[in-house]
């Protein structure tokens, strides 16, 4: 094994007295003082997180003729400057090489937003379908910190020169924080009112500690798995990977199919024909929470396997998504987890498990 | 009463020859947040070192396993509807009680001390 990587955050972790994991190369905090508290201040303050280890990617040049429009499933032509979109990287049989996020940044540059783990893969992708442009990964650069809850806002707002109420949803501003440039996008993966932070590895430290005095609550990975489940978004590894399309995925509406992109064929080839697995959400109704490979029983048979589980405390019941077999899949017929320990009853639920109150 | 912990971070209080066990802070530190408790049934009878129990955290989901051999005299159920109990005093809160069948089994568990120099080699 090689030497995990640490952010610029690492030794502020540390004085926190962070529970490090090691996830996709990186040693990153999973808690602090605990996932349920961390939890609850995202959901009722503002929660910050370190999540520098994802990669950061700028393309210049002309966005017809470079080649990459046909990259992604997201329309890079049609989008606004100032908006950003989620959407896939994909293999010729339509299999999930990465999620991300295409960042509009000017008529002829983009920046993409992708995840730590695939950001070698994606890199030399994406680059490998260009014609022409300058294709940059700026991830060693790059920290990331993402402040979310409904104090955001009022947390953020004093450390940017804008009024932070002219940000619209999946809008970001070119800006400075604390005199060195930065992108605040007011994106998310709890649900949240939230901005992502994209600022240099300098600058990282000051902005982390300033935004906790303000009042945010660290909070790390085990709080973001939970938060991001509780809304049903797909984890890239676990509801998404090669071998599955966005439309097994049960995340298909993404996709559009007025533009070329790689993968398409393999995609329009499922939608006329039926894909074999699609995703199911549910909840257990009790304080069992489905884990990450149990198996999915249906009629005294296994039809398929969950991808993500946990408690949430926001409905204070197992929650989970599974991926199932389509033709063994009855929707009118009840459902069981099983493992070594014995089997827990699961009740489908739409998503997301969370609806925040109005 | 003298207190022992085993490989496995259970704690064993022994009273006569009825043991309470918990889980060791250490261990309940380590799961985080606990949100459900399976208890052993009344009656159980188990092995040293058997899985008699099972604990989930929001992280999380680990065995409980006894460090001694007996039959389960006695189950927490304050636990099922609080098991954030373990969350706010570990080393008090006894999950199950076991009729012991060998009270020398004790004797093999690590004392406070030992137990100190076994997790920091963790």
């Amino acid at each position: 094994m090689s030497e995990l990587k640490r952010t610029a955050l690492f030794d502020r972790h540390e004085k926190l007295g962070a529970k490090n994991i090691g996830f996709c190369g990186w040693e990153m905090p999973v808690q602090y003082e605990g996932i349920l508290k961390e939890h609850e201040a995202c959901r009722n303050g503002a929660a910050i997180f370190d999540t520098s280890h994802m990669g950061e990617f700028f393309f210049e040049g002309n966005l017809l003729f470079s080649g990459i429009n046909d990259t992604t499933t997201v329309d890079v032509l049609q989008l606004p400057i100032g908006k950003c979109k989620y959407g896939f990287l994909l293999n010729k049989n339509g299999g999930v090489i990465d999620d991300l996020i295409i960042y509009k940044v000017g008529e002829e540059r983009l920046m993409f937003v992708v995840n730590a783990s695939r950001i070698d893969i994606d890199f030399k992708t994406i680059n490998d379908q260009l014609h022409n442009g300058i294709f940059t990964d700026a991830s060693d650069q790059t920290s990331k910190l993402d402040i979310q809850g409904p104090k955001a806002k009022e947390f953020l707002q004093e450390f940017v020169p804008f009024d932070l109420n002219e940000l619209g949803f999946f809008s970001f501003a070119e800006s400075e924080i604390m005199g060195s440039f930065a992108l605040v996008s007011r994106t998310g993966y709890t649900g949240e009112l939230g901005y992502e932070l994209y600022v240099d590895n300098k600058i990282a430290p000051q902005l982390w500690d300033k935004l906790i005095e303000r009042g945010a609550v660290p909070a790390g990975l085990g709080a973001r798995d939970v938060l991001r489940l509780e809304m049903g978004y797909s984890l890239y590894g676990q509801e998404l990977d090669e071998k599955t399309t966005p439309i097994e995925a049960s995340v298909g509406f993404f996709v559009k199919y007025d533009k070329h992109f790689t993968g398409k064929d393999a995609l329009l080839k499922q939608k006329k024909e039926g894909a074999p697995r699609k995703s199911i959400s549910f909840k257990t109704n009790s304080k069992r929470a489905p884990r990450h490979g149990m198996e999915i029983w249906q009629n005294n048979q296994k039809i398929g396997v969950v991808t993500s589980g946990t408690f949430s405390p926001c409905i204070s019941s197992g929650i989970g998504i599974g991926s199932v077999d389509a033709k063994l899949y009855n929707k009118d017929e009840s459902l069981e987890l099983k493992n070594t320990r014995g089997s827990i009853p699961i009740y489908l639920e739409k998503l997301p498990f969370y609806k925040k109150e109005k | 009463m003298a207190k022992r912990y085993s490989n496995e971070h259970e704690w064993v209080i022994l009273d006569g020859e009825v043991a309470s066990i918990g889980l060791s802070a250490y261990a309940v530190e380590q799961l985080g947040d606990i949100t459900f408790v399976e208890l052993p049934e009344i009656g159980a009878e188990a092995d040293k070192d058997d899985s008699i129990a099972f604990i989930e955290s929001v992280k999380a989901a680990s065995d409980i396993y006894t460090p001694l051999g007996g039959e389960v005299v006695e189950a927490n159920e304050e636990l099922e509807d609080k098991p954030e109990l373990l969350n706010e005093a570990a080393e008090n809160t006894w999950i199950f009680k076991l009729k012991v069948i060998d009270v020398a089994e004790f004797e093999t568990l690590m004392d406070e001390a030992a137990y100190k120099a076994y997790i920091a080699t963790l």
